[in-house]
């Protein structure tokens, strides 16, 4: 593992001249018989570099799957060049090439009965050839990849048996038993739930930053690769690539340029996706931790603004307590609610006519409540 | 770090010595039944070259029972691998070369030098010598590649198994529309002998047929033979293929090869025999639960011959006057069979995936 750190110092150094993967001009598409080309994206000029992870993203049919299609010669390029450390990518022979690159697919694999071994051990072919079984330096890179996506344990199962996720890491493991310098990947986190895309995506982070592999994947996980992916290549309707730090595409702008649809925009200060709705009002909100995160984020949803500060006006929540005993005091238009759950504090604050009797109640629980809302005044900074 | 780590070795010659035993008992069996009672030591003086009680009992048995148990176990053995490659080629667990129109392919072949050989008025075929049996296996051959040719050829643009699988049906609703045509304009006793061959039977092979049979189908063994690293690797599907370094035109070319030869030579001789190419390959699957094509090639060969065997027994209904057609016998028998087998699997659904 050390070597591999050495190694990738060294290229960041170079790395100008290393690009694992370059194209240039490149073209992408498809050429229907006796029609004019389609063309997906033109005018690529694109690099990967050893020991680094690279997340393609981009709205759905723009063809993210065509150009990694087209980077691992399994469809042509309409025109432009692609090379691969140094070479031309058609100069390379079947065999050359899996034996720098492999692939994850999003295709379905119906292996039957298959074990994991011998799923993994299929990304042998390319050191075993048509004949020859495998030897014993075969069996120590099945183990070796198997380790590496952290499956060693799923050893004997058959493939069948396994979950999503479990699945999909088999897979790569397949891709690493193949020895590539380059792992790409197709939308390798598509089925698999929230934890199950973390652990994928960081797996493959730590074959890019700790073996030095180049990582290229496509995924529609937007806030993972902006908090992951070493250089993203953002995909646009108009066919063209902008690439970048992650940072840099949220920052100048092109991110939301990308996403935005009618309803939905790109939330530049939390990277993440909003409904666009009409504010229904401003409150104030005072808390700390876990229940000013999450409070904030309940108000967002129902379509507040939040503010630290504000006028008389608005409505002001404050959030006293911490974990089960979290309390909500709201403080609408004069009228003090204190709530048990942001469920209720939402229900009350979209409720614009407070009954007199709830009003009495909760002023009187308010009052009672007053004396450790003050212990805890000095806790509500944020 | 623990490079030592072993991968789990599963045996799997234990089944392969069971199947093997199996296959040698039912073809005794098949050499021992027939309508003519002979002795088991009278069988074993014959076969070993030595004089029997009966000049009879020698010729039935070396002329008829040994050379059409050894077609019943060369055809058996055949479709079943041609089924497996076909099965894995296409990722279609309902594949077999039937279904694809390779039969009805060499079905054409045969027809056309059968009944097409009395419309030129040529009778060669009269004599049924070595070249009248070249020319009916090259003829179902050609016939089996041609529809195999003509499937890929489409099948590489459509890239989906379900179209695949309606352009080979196509194809033999094409093909047996020719037969027909070549049927109505044929004169009677080369439509009989049409007929005859159609039903499917493996007592009709005599050795000098066995002559071009055997190392035709051990041809098409021998390209198989270089093939199981290919077909496991063809299980990911096309494109995973090509990018661990398979040349998928060529492997493509290999595997259709194999099985046109297999499945092409079987037809000729003994006529289109369905089912044993689709079952007895998920049999071997769902029996040594296992998708690696260096155990399943010799287990299909050998569950497909045991098949055969078996078929040829109940075919020849010990004690009965008549023979049944092979293509009844195979699916009325096997079919159930084979779903108890699927039925009894806990995990069946999956081991039927290809």
């Amino acid at each position: 593992m050390d070597h591999f750190a050495a190694e990738k110092g060294r290229d960041d150094i170079f790395s100008l001249n290393t690009a694992l993967l370059s194209t240039k001009e490149l073209s992408i598409g498809y050429h229907p018989r006796g029609r004019f080309a389609l063309v997906l994206a033109k005018g690529l000029n694109l690099a990967i570099q050893p020991g680094e992870m690279v997340c393609l993203v981009g709205p759905n049919g723009v063809g993210k799957s065509t150009l990694l299609r087209t980077l691992t010669r399994l469809q042509q390029p309409l025109s432009g060049e692609i090379s691969l450390e140094g070479r031309p990518l058609k100069a390379y022979s079947d065999r050359q090439l899996a034996n720098i690159v492999s692939v994850v697919l999003t295709v379905p694999v119906q292996t039957g009965a298959m074990r994991v071994e011998e799923l993994v051990g299929l990304g042998r072919f390319p050191f075993t050839g048509m004949f020859s079984g495998l030897k014993p330096q075969d069996h120590q890179a099945i183990v070796e990849a198997l380790k590496l996506v952290g499956a060693l344990p799923l050893m004997g199962h058959f493939v069948y048996e396994l979950s999503d996720g479990e699945r999909q890491r088999i897979l790569i493991a397949r891709a690493l038993a193949q020895e590539p310098r380059l792992l790409i990947l197709d939308e390798p986190t598509a089925f698999l739930d929230v934890p199950g895309r973390v652990s994928v995506m960081s797996l493959l982070v730590g074959l890019a930053h700790e073996h030095g592999k180049g990582v290229l994947t496509s995924t529609h996980d937007l806030d993972l690769a902006l908090r992951i992916a070493d250089r993203v290549w953002l995909m646009g309707q108009e066919g063209s690539i902008v690439e970048g730090a992650p940072e840099d595409l949220v920052i100048s702008g092109r991110f939301g340029l990308a996403f935005d649809r009618p309803n939905v925009r790109f939330d530049e200060t939390s990277g993440d996706f909003r409904l666009n709705e009409q504010a229904s009002g401003s409150v104030i909100l005072r808390a700390e931790g876990l229940a000013w995160i999450w409070t904030k984020r309940a108000l967002n949803r129902a379509g507040f603004n939040v503010q630290e500060a504000g006028s008389s006006q608005d409505a002001l929540v404050t959030a006293v307590g911490q974990g089960k005993q979290t309390r909500w005091r709201l403080e609408k238009a004069g009228i003090i609610t204190e709530h048990e759950s942001i469920y209720s504090l939402l229900m009350a604050l979209n409720d614009n006519n407070l009954t007199a009797g709830e009003e009495q109640y909760s002023e009187q629980f308010a009052r009672e409540k007053d004396d450790r809302h003050d212990k805890n005044e000095h806790g509500h900074s944020d | 770090m623990d490079d030592s780590t072993p991968l789990p070795a599963r045996k799997t010659w234990p089944a392969l010595l069971g199947l093997a035993g199996l296959l040698v008992l039912v073809f005794c069996a098949s050499l021992l039944l027939g309508s003519a009672r002979i002795p088991v030591v009278q069988i074993l003086r014959i076969l070993t070259g030595q004089p029997a009680a009966n000049q009879n009992w020698t010729y039935i048995i070396l002329n008829f029972r040994l050379v059409r148990s050894l077609t019943a176990l060369l055809a058996g053995a055949a479709l079943a691998w041609a089924g497996l490659q076909m099965q894995t080629l296409f990722r279609n667990p309902l594949a077999d070369p039937f279904i694809l129109g390779i039969n009805s392919g060499a079905s054409f072949g045969v027809a056309l030098v059968v009944l097409g050989s009395g419309l030129a008025g040529a009778s060669f075929l009269a004599g049924l010598g070595v070249l009248g049996d070249l020319s009916l296996a090259v003829a179902a051959s050609l016939g089996a590649a041609l529809a195999l040719g003509i499937i890929m050829l489409v099948g590489r643009r459509v890239r989906s198994n379900t179209t695949l699988l309606i352009l080979g049906l196509m194809f033999g609703y094409a093909t047996s529309a020719l037969v027909s045509l070549l049927i109505y304009f044929s004169a009677p006793e080369r439509i009989q002998a049409y007929t005859l061959w159609s039903y499917g039977s493996f007592s009709g092979v005599t050795w000098s047929q066995m002559r071009v049979m055997l190392p035709v189908i051990l041809l098409g063994l021998l390209v198989l033979l270089a093939l199981p690293n290919v077909l496991n690797v063809l299980l990911l599907g096309e494109d995973y293929a090509k990018t661990m370094g398979l040349n998928a035109n060529r492997a493509r070319v290999f595997i259709l090869l194999s099985a046109s030869l297999l499945a092409g030579t079987v037809t000729a001789f003994c006529g289109p025999i369905g089912f044993l190419g689709v079952a007895v390959p998920h049999l071997a699957r769902n029996l040594l639960h296992t998708a690696d094509h260096k155990v399943l090639i010799p287990a299909v060969g050998l569950m497909g011959a045991i098949a055969a065997v078996l078929a040829d027994i109940f075919a020849q209904l010990p004690g009965a006057q008549f023979v049944l057609p092979i293509n009844v016998v195979t699916s009325l028998f096997g079919a159930p069979f084979v779903l108890w087998i699927i039925l009894r699997q806990r995990k069946g659904g999956t081991t039927f995936s290809v």
